[in-house]
């Protein structure tokens, strides 16, 4: 598997550590419901087909990546700084 | 016998190699297959479940019969196939899978009981009485499982891995790879060619030929010759591409150095992962046997691999040969024995509508249905219509068509699709994407297909890599249509062998479809079929012929079995390569490891880190000796101990301040400059992530501690948090672990010896910083203490770190101190209830170590919220307390109330860290007690069932030694 970092390009999938879903990055507000932090914390989708995802270029640049990937055909369609994202 | 005149073996370098004891003598150029085949050997190996003697089938990778043990002086290599290792001087090989010799095995009893050892009679034999399975039925089983045997001992031997790139990759150097690669090469493409054999050519080799109106040798010595001469190819011999993988990437394994004597450097084997933004696949195809009755006598054989063996190896089988075959392409191999004086007795050919004028007897329509010979062939039964006779002969060549060598383009989940034409499947294409499969491989059978399909796929990469396609001319060859009537499967009386190393025969999958293994997968497990070394390359198809056949259905509703990494076995020795032993991790030593290991201290790992254990005296015989004289001294005297390994995170900007108070539970914000605090680090979760200190060395700029176990989870913690919180606040921070060497001087005397070594007087209050400098070089100094004395940190640049250690420990004898190693400094922090990641393990929260108060509550932090809900705080959490005990106990053991039962519903806790305390005079541990903070004072029961170790100890508050802290702040 090849991840193209945005900052270093195109690079073997040994160089990354993933986290998991891109749900991680939605954090709730301080005092919002339990169940709202239950679900950020726990709750996660298992699609067949595209999801986003957090990677972390640890033998790189050391920037979290959000890489939007297919899980069926592995295809990966897109890979932003997490720092930069858009939405 | 080897044929004067024929065949590219070097005959002017002589080989000498043993198998089984025995010497013989080959070319260099020879494969051990070829050369024991020179000598006349024929017997090779046993079956795997018969014991049956088996001859070589193929000359190629795909040998199913020809496995031996390759002993080297360092390693035993089993299972290598005869048809791929190289004769080489002083090789040494063995048959294996029989008991005795190889013409005597006397395993071959299994062969008599043939109608008893079906498929499934595993399965059916071994179910009852129950108790019989674990002492008798399974070591019988695993004794007679397993084909080739290992040493026992560790693989010495070197094996690399590595990684290459590409703008192309061609896999296979026949005609079709050579095309590819040619085209590729000449549009400035940056292009690998792989060859799984010793030579390049593919097919040329063993079946000549002209191609571009030459010897078709002399058309592939010119285009390897540009190919050599282009700096943009590439060219791999004995490299075979195993597997595809996503994104481009290929593994392919290369045999370095297995063809020659080992010798110390020399690589065995090198793991390649190959990157290619194009890949074209020339792997061409395999020949397959058909299913005849006792089809599996040494001197039966591929047909294709006789004309391999004749023209490539100059080695015939066979005085008298025959040949079995449904295309009009195997007779080239009867004709090109008869040119060179041998013998062919026969051409058996099936079509009823075959050509049936040769040099020899053509019997057109005819079938064999029987063999003859006990440890090679004599003879064969031929039916025709509706007579039977017998035919004389030595060596009989089989053919039952081709099969494309499909199986990287099924390597992503991608099935391949039936060709009636063929009768045999072909790649579908865009199944592993990148990469186009040619020639035969594609089901293009001719030499002229195969220069088309190549050419074609090159001139489609280069075009979609931006580069103009070269103007070459495609070269003239043969073009003869492939016409087969499919043979799978012949009836008569006897056993038809389909997959010849795991003994499947055609019953056997009749048996399992009447049972109802109906489905092809269903049916593979039940035989076995296909899951032998070669992974059914030679039978598979066959096989699920006669399973169509059996069930009523057509090939392609029976479907495959799928095809999956790796091509050809690869060995662990060469994925792993380089992992062994030392080679398992990275080492990371300190600026004090040799001061250290000068002074004779044991090393212990710490993640990485090697870390002194402690630094015993003369006359210590126990590491407790040594440990508890290091605790008094620092409790008496002055300490001093490496401790680098923390890891330091330099953190700066307008609101660095305001980081660390979302990223630790306390205010670090409010932190005057000079000033060191204690902070908690918690996961999203709310459990604690970490613990350490974060200095203030200026008014935007801190420098923040970790442990050594966290150092790299916390760097990729702050990371995160920063980069999906607020990356666009003023903050960045680097690790700067290797940069500073740090030691701690802990003890009643440390004042006194830090200052000697500064050029200032320096007067700190606890927990304070200040720059410093020693011997001339900028140092900081941090007083903070791990051991509950007055204690220092002295930071220098590493380069300093192994004069600063040496000078320090030095000093310190002279006052009566020395250095400590990790046995004391963890028995210190005991004392002084400090916690380690033995404590903060992962499960515990701020409330459980006490430490809920740090959580402020004026301010939003990570972990903040979660560490609220319901679970996490109150009376039913374990708690951290301390124990103490007069017998010694054990970390890891559960606490019980005293006179209740032992089982896990009554467990109150457990031990987390433990020690003697020369300082108490007594047995100390750190523990988590339910409602622990209320307990103080009460008797617990502390159990290890492991240990046998059952001693009641009494709780007590986990800050033994000074709980008024005076020593700290002195």
């Amino acid at each position: 598997m090849r991840l193209r970092c945005p900052l270093c390009g195109e690079r073997d999938r040994r160089e990354f550590y993933y986290y998991g879903a891109e749900d991680y990055l939605h954090r709730p507000a301080a005092d919002a419901a339990l169940a709202e932090w239950d679900a950020y914390l726990h709750l996660r989708d298992n699609p067949a087909g595209v999801t986003r995802d957090l990677w972390y270029h640890e033998a790189g640049c050391s920037q979290w990546l959000l890489v939007t990937r297919n899980t069926v055909t592995h295809e990966i369609s897109g890979v932003e700084l997490v720092a930069e994202r858009k939405a | 016998m080897r044929i004067d005149g024929k065949g590219l073996i070097d005959r002017t370098k002589p080989v000498r190699f043993r198998f089984d004891g025995k010497d013989y003598a080959g070319y260099k150029g020879d494969t051990l297959a070829s050369a024991l085949l020179a000598n006349d050997v024929r017997l090779v190996g046993r079956s795997f479940k018969y014991h049956r003697p088996r001859g070589v089938l193929t000359a190629g990778s795909e040998e199913p019969n020809a496995l031996v043990e390759v002993i080297g002086p360092k390693n035993q290599t089993p299972n290598v196939r005869a048809t791929v290792q190289e004769v080489f001087e002083g090789l040494e090989t063995r048959s294996q899978n029989r008991l005795g010799s190889l013409r005597f095995d006397l395993l071959a009893v299994n062969d008599l009981l043939w109608p008893f050892l079906g498929a499934g009679f595993y399965y059916k034999t071994f179910m009852w009485p129950r108790a019989f399975w674990e002492g008798l039925y399974e070591p019988l089983i695993r004794r007679a499982a397993g084909l080739g045997s290992l040493s026992g001992r560790h693989d010495e031997g070197t094996y690399e891995k590595a990684f290459a790139f590409c703008d192309v990759l061609v896999i296979g150097s026949g005609p079709a790879g050579l095309m590819a690669a040619l085209t590729a090469g000449r549009a400035g493409a940056d292009v690998i060619l792989c060859e799984e054999s010793h030579a390049f050519g593919g097919r040329i080799l063993s079946d000549g030929g002209t191609i571009g109106g030459m010897p078709a040798g002399e058309w592939l010595a010119q285009v390897l010759a540009e190919l050599e001469a282009l700096p943009n190819v590439r060219l791999m011999l004995r490299t075979t591409v195993t597997g595809a993988y996503d994104h481009g990437t290929y593994g392919a394994l290369e045999r370095v150095g297995l063809h020659k004597p080992a010798r110390p450097n020399l690589s065995r084997e090198c793991f390649w992962r190959i990157v290619a933004k194009h890949a074209v696949l020339a792997a061409g195809a395999l020949e397959r046997p058909v299913a005849f009755p006792d089809n599996d006598r040494p001197g039966i054989m591929l047909a294709s691999a006789v004309r391999t063996y004749l023209n490539r190896y100059g080695v015939s089988l066979g005085k008298r040969v025959t040949l079995f075959a449904n295309t009009d392409q195997a007779r080239a191999v009867a004709r090109e024995l008869m040119a060179a004086g041998v013998t062919v007795a026969a051409i058996i050919d099936p079509r009823p509508d075959a050509f049936s004028v040769e040099d020899c007897p053509v019997h057109v329509g005819g079938e064999v249905i029987g063999t003859r010979g006990r440890l090679g062939l004599t003879g064969i039964t031929v039916r025709k219509g509706a007579e039977t006779f017998e035919i004389e002969t030595d060596c009989l060549a089989m053919s039952g068509g081709w099969n494309p060598t499909l199986h990287l383009t099924c390597h992503m989940n991608g099935r391949p699709r039936w060709d009636e034409d063929l009768a045999a499947f072909v790649p579908m294409e865009g199944a592993v994407p990148g990469l186009v499969a040619v020639g035969a491989a594609n089901g293009s059978m001719s030499t002229h297909g195969a220069l088309v399909t190549g050419h074609a796929a090159a001139v489609q990469a280069v075009q979609a890599l931006g580069r103009k396609a070269p103007d070459l001319p495609l070269p003239e060859a043969e073009d003869r249509p492939y016409v087969l009537k499919a043979l799978w499967a012949v009836e008569g009386k006897g056993r038809a062998w389909l997959d010849f190393a795991n003994d499947v025969t055609t019953k056997d999958v009749k048996l399992a479809a009447q049972e109802g293994f109906r489905s092809v997968e269903h049916m593979k497990r039940y035989t076995t079929q296909g899951m032998a070394p070669d992974q059914g390359k030679n039978s598979n198809v066959a096989a699920l012929a006669v399973l169509a056949d059996a069930t009523g259905r057509g090939i392609p509703e029976t479907g495959t079995t799928t095809f999956r990494p790796p091509y050809t076995p690869v060995s662990i020795a060469a994925m792993g390569a380089g992992g062994r032993a030392e080679g398992f991790a990275p080492q990371r030593f300190l600026t004090s490891d040799q001061a250290s290991r000068d002074r004779g201290a044991p090393m212990i790992e710490a993640g990485l880190w090697y870390r002194p254990s402690y630094f015993p005296k003369p006359g210590e015989t126990t590491w407790r000796e040594a440990c508890d004289r290091e605790v008094r001294m620092v409790r008496e005297a002055v300490g001093v101990a490496d401790v680098s390994t923390l890891g330091k995170i330099d953190i700066q900007g307008k609101d660095a301040g305001r980081f660390l108070d979302f990223v630790y539970t306390n205010t670090f914000s409010t932190l005057p400059v000079g000033r060191v605090r204690y902070g908690l680090m918690l996961r999203e979760d709310g459990h604690v992530l970490d613990d350490g200190t974060s200095a203030r060395l200026g008014e935007d700029h801190y420098l923040m501690t970790t442990t050594t176990a966290a150092a790299g989870l916390v760097m990729r913690h702050l990371d995160f948090v920063h980069q999906a919180f607020c990356a666009d606040w003023q903050v960045r921070f680097i690790s700067v672990t290797e940069s500073w060497a740090q030691f701690a001087v802990a003890g009643p005397k440390a004042r006194a010896l830090v200052q000697s070594f500064l050029e200032e007087t320096v007067d700190l209050p606890f927990m304070g910083v200040a720059p410093v400098r020693v011997g001339g070089v900028k140092g900081r100094l941090f007083r903070i203490s791990f051991s509950g004395e007055e204690g220092y940190e002295l930071a220098v640049p590493t380069r300093y770190g192994e004069a600063l250690f040496r000078d320090l420990v030095a000093r310190a004898e002279t006052m009566g101190g020395g250095p400590y190693g990790m046995e004391a400094l963890n028995v210190l922090r005991i004392e002084k209830g400090f916690i380690t990641h033995a404590e903060i393990h992962g499960r515990v929260t701020a409330h459980d170590i006490g430490m809920e108060k740090m959580v402020s509550a004026k301010k939003d932090c990570i972990g903040k919220a979660a560490a609220q809900r319901p679970g996490l705080w109150g009376p039913e959490r374990e708690q951290l307390v301390g124990l103490k005990a007069s017998a010694p106990i054990s970390a890891g053991a559960h606490l019980f109330v005293p006179g209740m039962e032992i089982h896990r519903e009554t467990d109150q806790g457990y031990v987390t860290s433990v020690c003697w305390s020369p300082t108490l005079g007594a047995w100390l541990a750190l523990a988590f007690l339910k409602d622990g903070r209320n307990r103080h004072g009460e008797k617990i029961r502390l159990v290890d069932h492991l240990r046998g170790i059952d001693v009641i100890c009494e709780v007590c508050d986990p800050v033994f030694h000074d709980p008024a802290g005076e020593k700290l702040r002195a």
